[in-house]
């Protein structure tokens, strides 16, 4: 089980401060889709998860591990926490090839997702040689989804992977993401500013507003 | 008129030696601050900044002044060199290492120092996600992603080596098969009066050398921006 409950309290504009409190569990193959609008605090939320953001208080578990508790100070580096993070802007290293991309974050000895079955699932075979360059917009992102999946992580965040897409790229993409879900099994939190694309993915979805967040209805 | 003498010949290799050496030296410390100038904010950073600048605007006699100074052999690390390990800088070679590479410094710094702050910091936030350490994210992420400032920044060096003439004589000296670079030889001929024709030698084959280091550097920029499209 893959557990959150954190608040992020951090000074905006002025003399306002950003206040987000997240509290939600998360078990192996379950999906959790976030929807709020832009600046609502989807990507603090998922950066936080991911140890790029230190949350004010609170504490993240991954099963037993705990990847963050404030009242310990316990505070894990990303680089230490099994988090696969896929980004809106997909994020590939452009010097490298997709292999070297999909490859770098792989731990060494045994894995459990390889390299064939992302590469089989997200269909993603003959890219292998490729340049980010010379990838399509879909390409990147099926290709930064297998790139998380191989970090071999505990939960799989999803910050908008489909926002830089058009309609028909999206249409293609989507159905790559439910098929990772499915077959990795992988606690999953998929946030977006677009509703029908979370109910789409997502087996329960929450909205985020004010830092709060509440049941979708 | 155009045919090299030994002498000659010794003064280019000299050259080419302490250019490289020159290089070699750099690259870490260069590498270093550069990423200490470009991505870290503290107390202080401007005066570094400024630190660093000041070879290139400071008379390079004075700098050599300042090396005599410092690592002569009455300096006051030079003392402890020569008396711990017998180490001599001045009218040594590696005199001459040292005060182009104090002159290049600069040089190296800016220009590696404008390529890592083209490198998007949210690939290395990407790496680190992925399990990279803050050291292995440097050196399979940002560095690779700047290796052109690098390779910019070791031929400016070079070249900046090759011409360094007034921190040189004043520290290494000019010392005939020491630390008689190409510079600090064309001086001494056009000082005798038979020396006209083997200066204009000198500075014909100092251009072709810098020319040459240049076109070198382009190249090998091309192939290198092209490998990583």
């Amino acid at each position: 089980m893959f557990t959150v409950d954190i608040r992020i309290q951090q000074p905006y504009a002025a003399s306002t401060t950003f206040d987000l409190q997240a509290s939600f569990a998360l078990a192996p193959g379950q999906c959790l889709g976030i929807m709020g609008a832009s600046g609502s605090g989807k990507t603090t939320l998922l950066h936080s998860i991911a140890g790029l953001l230190m949350p004010s208080s609170g504490v993240i578990r991954s099963g037993d591990h705990v990847w963050f508790d404030h009242k310990q100070a316990i505070q894990l580096p990303p680089w230490q926490r099994r988090v696969g993070l896929v980004f809106q802007d997909g994020r590939l290293f452009p010097h490298m090839s997709v292999e070297q991309n999909l490859r770098y974050g792989m731990p060494t000895g045994m894995a459990r997702i390889v390299l064939p079955e992302v590469v089989d699932v997200l269909a993603i075979q003959s890219l292998l040689k490729r340049k980010p360059s010379q990838l399509s917009g879909g390409e990147k992102q099926r290709v930064a989804i297998g790139r998380a999946l191989l970090r071999q992580p505990s939960v799989l965040l999803m910050d908008e992977p489909l926002s830089g897409l058009d309609d028909r790229l999206k249409q293609q993409v989507l159905p790559y993401i439910k098929q990772v879900i499915a077959t990795f099994g992988l606690p999953t939190l998929y946030v977006s500013h677009v509703g029908d694309e979370v109910a789409e993915v997502a087996d329960e979805v929450l909205t985020l507003a004010q830092g709060v967040l509440r049941q979708a209805k | 008129m155009w045919s090299l003498s030994p002498a000659e010949i010794d003064i280019v290799l000299l050259s080419l030696k302490v250019a490289a050496c020159c290089v070699l030296v750099l690259l870490l410390p260069a590498i270093g601050m550069a990423w200490l100038l470009a991505r870290k904010h503290f107390w202080g950073h401007a005066l570094l900044d400024a630190l660093v600048h000041l070879p290139m605007v400071l008379p390079p006699v004075v700098l050599g002044y300042m090396l005599l100074v410092l690592l002569g052999r009455r300096g006051w690390i030079g003392s402890w060199l020569y008396e711990q390990f017998h180490i001599q800088l001045t009218f040594h070679w590696w005199g001459a290492v040292i005060a182009s590479a104090v002159m290049a410094f600069p040089l190296m710094v800016r220009a590696i120092r404008q390529a890592l702050m083209q490198v998007n910091p949210l690939l290395e936030q990407a790496a680190q996600t992925l399990g990279a350490t803050p050291i292995k994210t440097f050196f399979s992420i940002t560095l690779p992603l700047s290796y052109h400032g690098v390779l910019t920044g070791g031929i400016l060096a070079f070249s900046r080596s090759l011409g360094e003439f007034g921190a040189t004589i004043t520290f290494a000296g000019n010392l005939e098969g020491e630390t008689r670079t190409l510079p600090l030889a064309i001086y001494s001929l056009t000082q005798s009066p038979e020396g006209d024709a083997a200066a204009l030698r000198l500075v014909m084959l100092s251009v072709l050398v810098s020319v040459f280091a240049l076109l070198a550097s382009q190249w090998l920029e091309h192939r290198l921006l092209r490998s990583q499209r």
